[in-house]
């Protein structure tokens, strides 16, 4: 929860090319599979305090494949 | 280092018709080139090397490197030659859909867990180095210290002695500068390669350990072991891929630090800004530069693109491009998004990607620990590398 209102992040597997960005930007948020590519961790909650992670790891992916969705 | 082959070369007087990659002017500075041609040009073509386009924005090099139908990845070189076929080395030679089981063969030895374990071997590597030149007060640091971290990291990973990192570094030079324009001496190279790790690779099948060329030799492709000359082929891109790369990334990276003391003094003050300031550096200096060749008559930005021309994607100019990075021409060390396409964009992503990084860090972290003043010598020039990776190649500092 954030602010009110649900924040989760999402990797979209199809454009992640393993850059390892976010993982490195927002540990708490993104794990890594065999080949170094990303994935949310569990339902892709963003706790309170790690939306700035969140927002950077978005701002730094090279594939645009970190998505931010409200709710 | 400087090369005989630009002595001969007619000199550029027009980059929007007539660009080349081996001309002085951009061997020296080529972001000036890149900012002129990005206002008037954006995808710039050239008649030289049997012709070739080169996009210098962001979105030009970013949709190339996604169109992987009309872009062949057969050839990731800007030659003056085009033998038939082109020599196959995968995964980077190759294109969907027989690029994915090549590069997913070489993901897993590469991880940021992976890279974790070779960090006490790299550091140690850059202290060995300091330790021989600290006392004299002066270096040239890309010959005495940048250009054999690198090497030495990778003979560490492959198990072959780091003491023959000299002789590698001769094969890529051979490969990657000399032959642009000298086609015998790249297969010279490229042979002598191969004799070297066929001796590793025999024995390895017989008896293999944990290091890279028996990861490789014990890889599975649907359920197959890889051919022999597979496994070479891939043992030669590691290593072309790795050295000279890496190394001059460091280099200009040292460079810019000597260059700007406001910025070496901020990196020391406060050293948690260590991995934004290295995705700055690979942003600003970015070393490689692929190519692709044009396998379909395509549009790219609205510009028509003609089979049979070769791409010059030049990562270094996108990561310049001001519609992309606001102040692209400064090195911010803290800049908060920075989307740099220094690996590569798309399926081609390079695949040690976390061991430069692992390596600039490593390198930066340990001479500033060591060597926190140093500046640029005014009485000896820095020189660069030509071609399709960029960095120095006499880097000389005064540091007593």
């Amino acid at each position: 929860m954030a602010g009110g209102k649900v924040v989760r992040v999402r990797v979209d597997p199809e454009k992640c090319q393993g850059h390892n960005r976010c993982k490195a930007l927002a540990p708490a948020l993104f794990e890594l599979d065999e080949y170094g590519n990303s994935k949310e961790i569990g339902d892709g909650i963003v706790p309170e305090g790690q939306l700035e992670a969140a927002y950077l790891a978005r701002a730094n992916c090279p594939e645009m494949a970190v998505e931010i969705i409200e709710e | 280092m400087a090369q005989d082959t630009t002595r001969t070369r007619p000199p550029v007087t027009d980059w929007t018709t007539d660009w080349d990659h081996l001309d002085p002017q951009w061997r020296d500075n080529p972001f000036p080139i890149w900012d002129e041609l990005r206002g008037k040009c954006p995808i710039a073509h050239t008649q030289r090397y049997l012709g070739a386009y080169l996009p210098t924005t962001y979105a030009a090099v970013k949709a190339i490197s996604y169109d992987t139908t009309n872009f062949s990845s057969r050839r990731v070189v800007v030659r003056e030659v085009r033998p038939e076929p082109p020599m196959p080395s995968p995964p980077i030679s190759s294109d969907p859909p027989h690029h994915k089981p090549a590069k997913q063969l070489l993901l897993p030895p590469f991880t940021p867990d992976e890279m974790k374990k070779l960090e006490p071997r790299a550091r140690a590597i850059c202290n060995e180095l300091i330790d021989k030149f600290i006392a004299d007060g002066r270096c040239d640091a890309a010959q005495m210290y940048t250009r054999h971290i690198p090497v030495r990291v990778i003979a560490h990973m492959l198990d072959v002695p780091e003491s023959d990192g000299d002789q590698f570094i001769q094969w890529i030079h051979e490969i990657l500068e000399l032959g642009i324009t000298d086609d015998d001496i790249l297969m010279k190279a490229v042979h002598e390669m191969s004799m070297y790790f066929a001796g590793y690779v025999e024995a390895r099948t017989k008896k293999p350990g944990d290091d890279l060329i028996s990861r490789i030799i014990m890889a599975r492709q649907d359920g197959k072991p890889l051919p022999p000359q597979e496994v070479l082929g891939m043992i030669r891109l590691l290593l072309i891929a790795g050295i000279d790369t890496t190394w001059s990334a460091i280099g200009s990276s040292l460079w810019h630090l000597a260059k700007v003391p406001s910025d070496r003094k901020r990196l020391i003050a406060e050293p948690q800004l260590m991995p934004t300031a290295i995705e700055e550096l690979l942003r600003a200096y970015a070393p490689v530069t692929m190519a692709r060749e044009v396998v379909q008559d395509t549009i790219v930005e609205g510009c028509p693109i003609k089979k049979g021309n070769m791409v010059l994607l030049s990562f270094p100019a996108a990561n310049r491009d001001p519609a992309m990075f606001p102040d692209a021409d400064k090195v911010i060390l803290d800049r908060q998004e920075n989307r740099h396409s220094a690996f590569g964009l798309g399926i081609h992503r390079c695949v040690g990607s976390n061991l430069a990084r692992l390596e600039m860090t490593v390198a930066i972290e340990e001479w500033l620990k060591r060597i926190p003043e140093f500046r640029l010598d005014p009485a000896i020039p820095v020189t660069w590398s030509e071609g399709t990776v960029r960095g120095p190649r006499q880097l000389p500092f005064i540091f007593s």
